[in-house]
């Protein structure tokens, strides 16, 4: 039995000892399959190159080595464009395609949330809508559009159709309905403020949370996503798409892992950092029918 | 407020936030509206320009070239319903593509959703510490972009693989499986892979949602007869999330449905005979190797009826819960 106390009183919530149990053979279970391949490759990337091929493989390292980092970064060296470019690209696409979407959606969600205009569900619901399709079925008609744009092989395609990307958008719009009052935006109209004002420098500073999880949320898609498969100029592409060279150049478990490992630490390091206020931003995700 | 404001001004009694009962029209009470509201416009202008350039009008540009055979070189020519006959009743391999998105779909997506669901059930009841470290964990995968190949190692083909080696140790097989050749093992493969990189935002959306459950509530069913865990969840917990549920249901289909890549990097582009052909390969094949733009749209166009009406379907079925 366990107590579910608050601060008035204590209620006692029927808990079984069995119900108890399964649960956590369930999520034992369960933490073992969502674990182990991450547990398995952080290992891999640390082990010797005579430790890779024993029947059945390890699941433990015996003497952790940096050897495939050094390796890895050994073949970074000798890649035709320098690694350096690829890093600024990276870097470059992810901040032009996070800053963007940050400015454009916040001051979009903040229109659409709180300045009434006749419209503006209308839009909510295309919004809505536009969650339910994924990019593949865009993919044919962006490649044409990129055509008579005369985008083809620039920054700009990996950059500005993400700043169309509504998942933050929608997060942050429903997280300014549910955590600011129309009343404390009429008080400021009164007061004379203009709307671009409010935004600025009365709403944004109250949703800080939701500002954390469009950002975060774009990062992962560019970062994970690299450059837009329509570059073809190898001095745009980023470092995800030099990873991936190098692993099926070169071939080795070890080196193909410790890529892996490196390119995984990013985001789930900006995870680790920013959990709380992405829940709390998700807490009012709900659609309403 | 502001509206009695504007009211004065303009030196009418009339009230301005309820059109059907004084004398201005509908429409004149929309342009007023409109006037009074137009920096929301020029805020909501530059999303709105980047959404219809690259949401809405790509859709609406593939459902036109749909019916056209077109090479991006010369114009494209009307063809009416051909592409759509052909997709349907001579192009074999589309119909091996549809029924794999299908089978894809309609397993990965439920079993995400369920899973995610559960699993933040599970440690919604853990301390906070606890919580946000097994979070980290599920979450992990879906965020780390190219992690999944480690699957790649597990199921190797020859006898270093782990999947292999242990089977050979404790005697169940003699020589290795090639796991990611064999048409016997590539779909359920592709499948557990991908429900492993599924738990998302919808799961940490769940998590959300059950934090936010009013903790009175259950109290009050406690009083009220709720005897275990389990008629709490059904009684309580859920009803009050169903907005959430929706949410967590909508992002499950759409990446359900646009399940492909990970086929590619594990197994291979085609698969073995095609067994995890699905129709984003199909699509891609046509625009990217043969150029045929006309059919890749009507492709296209298929799994965009397919992603749109499963939401729909859905969000119905969903929305008639607890009425």
């Amino acid at each position: 039995m366990k107590r579910l106390r608050t601060r008035k009183h204590a209620v006692v919530l029927n808990r079984s000892v069995g119900g108890d149990l399964s649960i956590t053979i369930l999520l034992g279970i369960f933490g073992l399959f969502m674990f182990l391949p991450v547990y398995y490759l952080i290992i891999t990337a640390f082990k010797p190159i005579g430790e890779m091929f024993l029947t059945p493989p390890n699941f433990y390292v015996i003497k952790p080595t940096m050897q495939n980092f050094i390796d890895l970064f050994a073949s970074m060296t000798s890649t035709w464009v320098p690694i350096s470019r690829y890093i600024f690209n990276t870097v470059f696409i992810s901040l032009g395609a996070t800053v963007g979407c940050l400015i454009i959606g916040s001051m979009a969600a903040y229109a659409i949330s709180k300045v009434h205009f006749p419209g503006a569900n209308v839009i909510f619901q295309m919004i809505v809508y536009s969650l339910m399709i994924s990019s593949t079925v865009t993919g044919i008609a962006h490649f044409i559009i990129f055509v008579a744009l005369g985008w083809l092989n620039t920054y700009t395609i990996s950059i500005v159709p993400i700043w169309a990307s509504t998942l933050g958008l929608y997060l942050m719009k429903n997280f300014i309905d549910a955590s600011i009052h129309d009343s404390m935006i009429e008080a400021a109209r009164i007061e004379g403020a203009s709307e671009f004002r409010i935004y600025l420098t009365l709403v944004m500073p109250l949703v800080k949370p939701a500002w954390l999880t469009l950002m975060i949320t774009v990062f992962q898609q560019v970062w994970n996503a690299g450059a837009s498969s329509y570059v073809y100029s190898e001095n745009l592409k980023t470092f995800d798409n030099a990873i991936n060279s190098i692993i099926s150049a070169s071939g080795t478990q070890g080196a193909g892992a410790a890529a892996t490992v490196l390119m995984m630490s990013v985001p789930m390091i900006v995870f680790i950092i920013s959990q709380s206020k992405i829940v709390e931003t998700m807490g009012s995700a709900g659609m309403k029918d | 407020m502001s509206d009695n404001a504007v009211a004065v001004k303009d030196g009418q009694a009339e009230q301005p936030n309820d059109p059907s009962q004084k004398s201005i029209s509908r429409w004149e009470y929309t342009r007023r509206q409109m006037k009074k509201t137009w920096p929301g416009y020029v805020m909501v202008a530059p999303f709105l320009i980047m959404f219809a350039a690259f949401t809405i009008i790509p859709v609406v540009v593939s459902f036109f070239l749909s019916f056209t055979n077109f090479n991006m070189l010369e114009m494209p020519e009307f063809c009416a319903m051909d592409n759509y006959i052909r997709l349907f009743l001579e192009d074999d391999l589309f119909l091996t593509a549809f029924q794999n998105t299908l089978i894809f779909a309609l397993t990965t997506g439920p079993i995400s959703y369920i899973l995610s669901f559960l699993l933040a059930w599970f440690i919604n009841e853990l301390s906070p510490r606890v919580r946000s470290l097994v979070t980290i964990i599920f979450y992990g995968p879906s965020i780390s972009g190219s992690a999944y190949l480690v699957w790649k190692l597990i199921f190797q083909g020859d006898i270093y693989g782990l999947a292999n080696g242990a089977l050979m140790k404790f005697g169940l097989i003699t020589k290795p499986i090639v796991f990611l050749q064999d048409t016997k093992y590539i779909v359920p493969i592709c499948i557990i892979v991908s429900i492993w990189t599924s738990l998302g935002t919808a799961f940490l959306s769940f998590i959300a949602g059950l934090q936010g459950v009013d903790r009175s509530l259950y109290e009050a069913g406690a009083v009220d007869g709720v005897r275990n865990r389990w008629q709490e969840l059904w009684y309580i917990t859920l009803p009050s999330m169903k907005s959430i549920l929706m949410f967590g249901a909508v992002l499950s289909i759409t990446g359900a449905f646009g399940f492909g890549g990970i086929v590619n990097n594990l197994c291979g582009n085609p698969s073995t005979d095609y067994v995890a052909w699905t129709l984003q390969h199909h699509m891609a094949d046509y625009m990217n190797a043969r150029f045929e733009v006309g059919y890749a749209s009507c492709i296209s166009i298929v799994l965009f009826v397919l992603m749109f009406g499963a939401n729909l379907f859905i969000k119905n079925a969903l929305s008639k819960v607890g009425r």
